[in-house]
């Protein structure tokens, strides 16, 4: 440390104190996690049925055997997630604003709009994916999908496109009413002012829990499995029901935590981002 | 010559609470109107009015030759010709200085990008902010955010401009600057209607003060007769209090 003044005794003294304390802390969180991490461990192993449990769940070499088919399942869960993680934004913003906007022309779309989260909110997503899996290839429809991927990834966009759109709608409504009359006291319409200055800061705002949403959405691409599409929940299945193993399921759970710790770190950077931004210079 | 902003019999209600029991009010071209009085006298709700931010419940408010509180007026059209600076400032905390001065030229009067900036950063140059342009208000002192909502009020080149207690939320030591650039407006011939607590400014610039309370004009005139031989003794009593 280089300073451009002496530094005092007293100082030096708190310097030292801080040292020895934060080396006191350290030693305490280190030997209190290796203490209950190793306690937890004794526990589990010594439980009687855990030579069963070892076998059936964490079982190397099924792992590895299940791994690969596994690994090409879930980019499917993946590819389900992109996609209606794009629709269910664009849906929820599209039913978000119809609900908050004060126009007589929207009258109807707004009754739609508050059946539409009523419903949608209401219900269970696995039923919705199981109404719409089965449901629309019954219509037989001209013209409506019959790709069990496009009938999940409908399904999910429904039933996430109502409580996203909620979020969403909580975010416009959070921004304090100066800002409206700041906008339209510049001439601005109620429409440029949403757009400009509210839905900006709404969807900052809602950042956070929007994301959080989306890494539920992520695990509940797990859900498709119902109307058989083979996703990593459905080809763990398989390799389970035909080796009578539960190995696999645990190779399925790991891919989802894996995937979500980096969504989980990306909201952290971009709240981190957006603080910083609006607080500091350019 | 008729006034460019009257507002004749003006009444604004909340719920049993009257807020305005007929306001008249008449501003003229390059003049400077101050509104005195105590807080909840009403001033900031005469302001709102005057831009439509509020309905009022009766009398009528006349604009540039048109009544403005005839229904089927567009407000939009109405308020970009209305500069509004707020209290709280009031800016837009997602957006750059800059982008918070040109969002009126650009989205109202259909301003390219170029031009608008050019514009904002000569204001901003004139008001000291030169400097600021690329920050976001936030890391601005308070003093600074008034003047930059300012700027962005005169960007949209208003025919008027409501201050409504512009240096109420300023530290004293920031008051100054804010004060001078009101200063500045009206030397340059800008009509100016501010809701105000700093009674030496007023006396200082108004050409007319108006003294509110509980919803009512008391008292009306020059800076120098408000000022110096109140007729009301309302005004008189205020004036004891907060002038000495």
């Amino acid at each position: 440390m280089s300073t451009s003044w002496e530094v005092s005794a007293r100082q030096l003294e708190r310097l030292a104190y801080r040292r020895r304390r934060d080396r006191r802390r350290m030693t305490i969180a280190l030997v209190s996690t290796v203490v209950v991490l190793v306690v937890a461990w004794l526990l589990i192993t010594s439980a009687p049925g855990w030579e069963r449990v070892r076998e059936t769940y964490f079982d190397w070499d099924d792992a590895k055997a299940a791994f690969p088919d596994i690994a090409r399942a879930f980019l499917t869960n993946i590819k389900a997630f992109l996609v209606a993680e794009v629709l269910i934004l664009a849906l929820a913003l599209l039913v978000a604003v119809v609900r908050v906007v004060p126009s007589a022309w929207m009258a109807p779309l707004k009754v739609v709009a508050t059946v539409y989260t009523d419903v949608f909110r209401g219900t269970p997503t696995l039923l919705v994916v199981l109404l719409v899996g089965f449901g629309i290839p019954a219509l037989g429809l001209q013209g409506a999908p019959t790709s069990l991927f496009w009938l999940g990834v409908i399904a999910l966009t429904l039933s996430y496109g109502a409580y996203v759109a909620e979020v969403i709608r909580a975010g416009i409504l959070s921004v304090h009413p100066s800002q409206w009359a700041s906008g339209r006291s510049l001439g601005l319409s109620y429409g440029k002012t949403l757009r400009h200055v509210v839905l900006p800061q709404a969807l900052r705002r809602v950042t956070p829990p929007l994301l959080n949403d989306f890494v539920s959405l992520q695990k509940d691409t797990a859900l498709l499995s119902v109307i058989g599409l083979v996703e990593a929940l459905r080809q763990a299945q398989i390799f389970s029901s035909r080796d009578f193993v539960f190995t696999p399921y645990v190779v399925a759970a790991a891919f989802f935590i894996v995937a979500t710790i980096p969504l989980a770190r990306f909201t952290d950077w971009l709240s981190l981002r957006a603080a910083r931004r609006q607080s500091g210079a350019a | 010559m008729s006034a460019l902003l009257e507002a004749r019999g003006v009444r604004k209600t909340y719920g049993d609470h009257d807020v305005l029991k007929g306001v008249d009010l008449s501003v003229d071209t390059h003049h400077v109107v101050c509104l005195i009085g105590a807080s909840g006298s009403g001033k900031s709700t005469l302001l709102r009015c005057l831009n439509l931010l509020e309905v009022v419940d009766d009398g009528e408010i006349w604009f540039d030759g048109a009544e403005i509180t005839d229904p089927r007026v567009d407000v939009d059209d109405v308020r970009r010709d209305i500069g509004t600076v707020f209290q709280a400032f009031n800016l837009f905390p997602h957006m750059s200085v800059l982008d918070n001065v040109t969002l009126g030229p650009r989205k109202v009067r259909g301003a390219r990008r170029g031009d608008a900036e050019e514009r904002a950063t000569a204001l901003l140059t004139r008001f000291g902010l030169a400097d600021q342009a690329r920050k976001h208000p936030d890391a601005l002192s308070g003093g600074q955010q008034q003047r930059v909502a300012i700027v962005r009020a005169l960007a949209m080149e208003p025919k008027v401009l409501l201050l409504d207690e512009v240096t109420s939320a300023l530290d004293p030591m920031l008051v100054g600057g804010v004060l001078e650039a009101v200063r500045e407006l009206k030397a340059e011939g800008m009509t100016i209607v501010m809701a105000t607590h700093e009674m030496q400014f007023a006396r200082e610039v108004a050409d007319e003060v108006l003294f509110l309370e509980s919803g009512v004009v008391c008292e009306r005139g020059t800076a120098e007769q408000v000022f110096t031989d109140p007729s009301d003794p309302r005004t008189r009593e205020f004036l004891a209090r907060h002038l000495a």
